[in-house]
């Protein structure tokens, strides 16, 4: 966005028609590339809506992209604090991948690969998915059974899993260092999962929302409720109070402070996550390697940089930026499996405020506030689960009724004990 | 990088401490509902601003001992023993 104004009621159709594709922009190069429109609109919020989702994350676009293309509920706006992509769903690892131990985690993570698989068609935006396999190592004997465990559980849920040897690991990836501080063992892989390029998806999915009708406000934080007889009947921002029937709170890290402002209080602690790139460097590296045991993962982005990440900072944070004890050991860790890239310099590196549950699964679903739907509880894995967390949370919010998918991730399975502990099934690293 | 002062061995960093998470989270007493097991389970505060929480000196005196920390600037407001009620700070120190 350059600053130019653009009108609020621009035609829906002029939106549509710029459909992306190798046409448009051979007529947009005879026109040296100056006029192509922004990908989506920025009005000023209207005074009442259907619905309102609060987060501009990718949780709350896809909510309000699917709101609107699978429910024909079009009268939606999207309230952002900051702007899109500026938070965790610019902040993240962008791997995909659905290789849970449960079968609800399975299914639902399965479901998010699927819609993922095929959203750069739908979405007409291309998410570069790269489905260049998540290979998750062993470093003894008791993490080789652990994983047999996990990758025999994943294929019994009717996902692809394969086991794999040490000499299975080095042929996948040539530069890794068996004989590591612990040595490398074996591990398994998901060949379907891979990584997406995260500021596609939130790009692609602001469009596609804007483009059926949505409103999607930046700079918008919302300051609190205004309730009714255990409703809300509206939410309080620099723009006024902005009314609607229905809400939805996909905020993350925030979760706690928004749904207490609704008289909610959620089981989530809020820690900052934190990950790096190093300067790019020709591909070197195949698959995002996993290690859980010295907790750091690794990948080649498109352009050439290495991502590494690891384990969250562990104790309460609001800071979007995290300690140097972390990154320290997580350049370390990478440095031990791939003692080639010790010599490159990191070039950026970042934190994110996650929302972790006691049971390191999503919370989702509705809530003891009548109109108030959440979307949360993701911790350090929200990004994969973007589409089909917005699928689900827009049938729910549309048939007030949960989507069989989330179902068992609802916010009173912590009363009933019916937890969902993929951190002690899956070691799901927090 | 936090500094966190031991009250018994004074600044050190923080990779000699172990956290313990939110402070003054009371066990309910007696036969206590689903409800009040669940809050004391698993609910948290969670706020934005001054946080009260526990930490241990593990790789020093091993002591717990309570503090109140900005979570947000990381500014370390108070620590105090952990039998002793919380500080409270005339900013009310929470945020949006």
């Amino acid at each position: 966005m350059d600053g130019r104004a653009i009108p609020a009621t621009l035609p829906l159709a002029s939106m549509t028609n710029n459909k992306y594709s190798i046409g448009s922009i051979i007529r947009h190069a005879f026109r040296g590339h100056r006029d192509w429109p922004p990908a989506w609109r920025t009005p000023a919020p209207r005074s009442s809506y259907d619905v309102i989702v609060i987060g501009g994350g990718g949780h709350g676009l896809a909510t309000a992209y699917f709101l609107a293309r699978n429910h024909g509920i079009r009268n939606v706006a999207v309230l952002e604090r900051g702007w899109i992509g500026g938070g965790n769903s610019g902040r993240n690892t962008q791997v995909v991948r659905s290789n849970y131990f449960y079968k609800s985690s399975v299914d639902f993570f399965e479901h998010s690969l699927r819609l993922y698989e095929r959203l750069s068609d739908t979405l007409n935006f291309n998410l570069m998915l790269s489905q260049r396999g998540i290979m998750t190592l062993a470093h003894s004997r008791h993490d080789l059974e652990a994983n047999r465990r996990w990758a025999n559980a994943i294929q019994l849920n009717g996902v692809d899993s394969e086991i794999l040897s040490r000499a299975d690991v080095k042929r996948i990836e040539p530069l890794i260092n068996l004989d590591a501080r612990f040595p490398v063992y074996g591990g398994f892989i998901q060949w379907r999962g891979g990584i997406v390029r995260h500021d596609a998806v939130n790009w692609g999915l602001a469009r596609a929302a804007s483009a059926l009708g949505v409103d999607i406000v930046q700079n918008c934080p919302v300051s609190g409720f205004e309730m009714r007889d255990g409703r809300i009947t509206g939410v309080a921002t620099p723009h006024g109070v902005l009314r609607a029937d229905r809400f939805a709170l996909c905020v993350a890290g925030h979760s706690s402070v928004l749904a207490a402002k609704a008289g909610l209080r959620l089981p989530i602690v809020s820690m900052g996550l934190q990950a790096m790139v190093t300067e790019p460097v020709k591909p070197m590296l195949k698959t995002v390697t996993l290690s859980p045991a010295v907790h750091v993962y690794t990948s080649q982005s498109d352009r050439g940089e290495i991502v590494i990440g690891g384990g969250a900072d562990l104790y309460s944070s609001y800071a979007q930026r995290g300690s140097l004890p972390v990154i320290e050991d997580n350049a370390a860790a990478a440095v031990e499996l791939f003692p080639a890239v010790a010599r490159l310099k990191l070039m950026r590196h970042w934190a994110g405020i996650v929302d972790i549950s006691p049971d390191t699964s999503p919370i989702m679903g509705k809530t003891p506030v009548e109109n108030l739907y959440i979307n949360c509880g993701w911790g350090t894995g929200g990004f994969k689960a973007i589409p089909a967390g917005g699928d689900t949370l827009a049938y729910t919010i549309a048939n007030d009724r949960p989507h069989p998918l989330i179902a068992p991730f609802a916010l009173d399975r912590f009363e009933r004990g019916a937890l969902i502990d993929e951190g002690a099934a899956a070691g799901v690293a927090h | 990088m936090l500094r966190i002062p031991c009250p018994c061995c004074g600044p050190r960093d923080e990779t000699e401490f172990v956290y313990g998470g939110e402070s003054h989270i009371a066990r309910p007493a007696g036969a206590a509902s689903d409800r009040s097991w669940t809050d004391y389970l698993y609910v948290r505060r969670n706020v934005k601003g001054i946080f009260y929480e526990r930490w241990q000196h593990a790789r020093g005196c091993r002591q717990w001992f309570n503090v109140a920390r900005d979570n947000v600037t990381h500014e370390i407001r108070g620590v105090y023993r952990m039998d002793e009620s919380r500080p409270v700070f005339d900013d009310g120190g929470e945020r949006l």
